[in-house]
């Protein structure tokens, strides 16, 4: 099949070449290109630019940042990450610890219960099962911020204000990954793998955890990915939730950069906020940049 | 023969039987989901609509209320006098999200076209897709703050406009515009990457042979682009859009961060969630927080109602696909 397509297209190119003549084809062809190749270039600049800024000014003293703008970076790195993770307002180090604990929980909790509730619906038949998937369906994208005072009302009734469990718990419940799931089952999950695993004696929980969940590695691997992003970069609720400054995460302790006396700030220390907030993701990114682009393309929802 | 009959009816019996040994698994594996939804999610959600019945709200330190007012938040969120009235967040909301989804549509489709046309063959689509998609995870309020410093009136931005110009500095968060601007801005350069990914998914999907026979009917690039191209990738341009639009009135990180929580100058940056935000941390009037919460609610239930038939559309499309073959 992928043989002959190649042939007709080969043919239609022949054909394409003897109605133009091959001098006009060529240099207009070349032309496009090059514009191309500019125009995405800018933007992959665009798109660096301003971390490449970042790193620049995280690696220079307050003093020079403030006499010019420079291209090339400083020598002041370590210092600024020095005085960075030694100040006291805003405690950065805790800042990094909580959210990775948060992100992380996070992750194996939304993968591990999504993925369980998506092969319940696989698998099993049962009543309902066709209302649960649509009513999913249809929550997945409706915002959590609309719900966010009843939210707030019911932690603060519960005691669970300044805890991370309302930060971490919810995330049994999450939609989207459960719909990546579920398609990714479709495609990959076939049904006589769980009866053979039945056959054998081996129980519907042991078969989950031992046979199924290593067969979605892949997606599993994806959803982590970006349940874990998300919720490193999660500022709405967090803010909502946390008031003791050692439990606030990442993006509060940014938050509160902005809100101090900013024109009194290091600038130096600032940019060195923003990099450790920003780099630990975009490291992770680099080494799975394949993984999660193809993710995206497959999944075609993110939040 | 009987026993031939009876040998076809065992299995059925016995399947029959096993799915009625096995059901209850599906509840089982389902419960924490549920369980979860129903508390941190729904019945918040009713909490939500509760409150938006009530007068209720902390006035120094005691709080007034709850007392039932019926519908006299939902008036007063319409109330014109007041600058935070829905509509004027509604309006900034929209278009800082406009701002910033008219370029990204556009140079979406423009990259996603290029990356998936087999004449112009470019090079290094690994890279370029994974430069434009980074800026999609960086925390948006790191972004914001980095923004924000880069373009602060002591920034490097105005330190460059002073050098050259030999003039003022440019106070970037002074004027409506140029603070929507660095928003919408902001925007696109984070979700212009995410955009070309999932429309080049939707154009590598369309049959190649069909260009083909419209290139050796001799149509331009443009004209297959504009009749062949677009109408056939129009499910996934509706989601992208819609998506996209909830995405855009749930705006907060960005505009909070960037403007201190003020939405400078004027209010005229402040969106709906910032406005929700406030008045649940620091106003704490529940009141109003609950019925700008429901009316949003309603907006995106509405919205999700269209993805929902798009992706059902999707489906039934694939079903009757696989039927025919």
């Amino acid at each position: 099949m992928a043989k002959k397509e190649k042939v007709l297209e080969h043919t239609s190119a022949l054909q394409l070449n003897r109605t133009d003549p091959n001098m006009k084809v060529k240099p207009t062809l070349i032309i496009h290109r090059i514009i191309c190749y500019i125009v995405l270039v800018f933007f992959s600049i665009l798109c660096l630019f301003f971390f490449y800024i970042l790193l620049v000014n995280a690696s220079r003293s307050h003093y020079d940042i403030m006499s010019g703008f420079s291209f090339l970076p400083g020598n002041q790195f370590i210092n600024n990450f020095q005085s960075a993770i030694s100040n006291t307002t805003i405690p950065v180090v805790n800042g990094v610890i909580n959210s990775l604990i948060i992100a992380t929980c996070t992750a194996i909790l939304s993968i591990y219960f999504s993925a369980m509730t998506a092969y319940a619906i696989h698998v099993y038949d049962f009543k309902g099962k066709k209302f649960i998937f649509n009513f999913i369906l249809l929550i997945m994208t409706i915002p959590t911020q609309v719900s966010a005072l009843g939210f707030f009302s019911m932690c603060t009734d519960l005691g669970l204000r300044d805890t991370y469990i309302p930060l971490i718990v919810p995330a049994i419940a999450a939609p989207a990954v459960f719909f990546f799931m579920i398609q990714y089952m479709k495609s990959s999950l076939p049904i006589d793998i769980i009866e053979a695993a039945r056959i054998d004696g081996s129980g519907e929980f042991r078969t989950f955890n031992t046979i199924v969940l290593p067969m979605l590695k892949p997606a599993l691997a994806v959803q982590a990915i970006f349940s874990f992003v998300a919720s490193w970069n999660n500022y709405f609720l967090p803010s909502l939730i946390i008031d003791t400054s050692t439990k606030k995460t990442m993006p509060i302790m940014i938050a509160q950069l902005r809100s101090a006396d900013f024109l009194k700030f290091d600038m130096g220390q600032v940019y060195m906020f923003i990099f450790i907030a920003i780099v630990p993701v975009i490291i992770v990114y680099f080494c799975l940049s394949k993984f999660i682009i193809a993710g995206v393309s497959l999944g075609g929802v993110k939040e | 023969m009987a026993q031939a009959a009876n040998a076809g009816n065992v299995p059925v019996k016995a399947r029959k039987g096993q799915i009625g040994k096995y059901k209850k698994w599906g509840y089982i594996f389902m419960l924490p989901f549920i369980l979860v939804f129903l508390v941190f999610q729904a019945w918040p959600l009713i909490q939500t609509f509760y409150y938006s019945m009530f007068r209720y709200f902390k006035s120094g330190l005691s709080w007034i209320g709850p007392e039932f007012v019926g519908f006299d938040n939902f008036v007063a969120i319409f109330d014109m006098s007041s600058g935070n009235n829905i509509l004027a967040l509604t309006w900034n909301t929209l278009i800082m999200w406009v701002l910033g989804f008219v370029p990204q549509i556009i140079i979406s489709l423009l990259f996603a076209y290029w990356f998936t046309n087999v004449r112009l063959r470019l090079r290094c689509l690994g890279f370029f897709k994974t430069v434009m998609y980074m800026p999609n995870l960086i925390m948006a309020s790191a972004f914001a703050m980095l923004i924000f410093s880069i373009f602060s009136d002591i920034g490097p931005i105005n330190e460059l406009i002073k050098h050259t110009t030999g003039g003022e500095a440019f106070r970037f968060l002074s004027y409506t515009g140029s603070t929507m601007g660095l928003v919408a801005f902001m925007n696109f350069i984070m979700w212009f990457g995410n955009t070309t990914i999932l429309l080049m998914a939707a154009m590598m999907g369309i049959n190649e042979s069909v260009i083909e026979a419209a290139e050796i009917d001799g149509a331009s690039s443009s004209q297959i682009f504009w009749k062949i191209t677009l109408p056939l990738i129009r499910p996934i341009l509706v989601y992208v859009m819609i998506t996209s639009l909830i995405g855009g009135l749930q705006m907060f990180d960005v505009p909070q961060i960037l403007t201190g929580g003020q939405g400078g100058p004027n209010n005229t940056t402040k969106t709906l969630i910032m406005y929700l935000n406030e008045q649940i941390g620091t106003s704490k009037n529940y009141g109003m927080a609950g019925a700008l919460s429901v009316i949003i609610f309603i907006v995106c239930a509405a919205l999700s109602l269209v993805v929902y038939y798009f992706f059902a559309a999707d489906r039934s499309n694939k079903k009757s696909k696989k039927g025919g073959k």
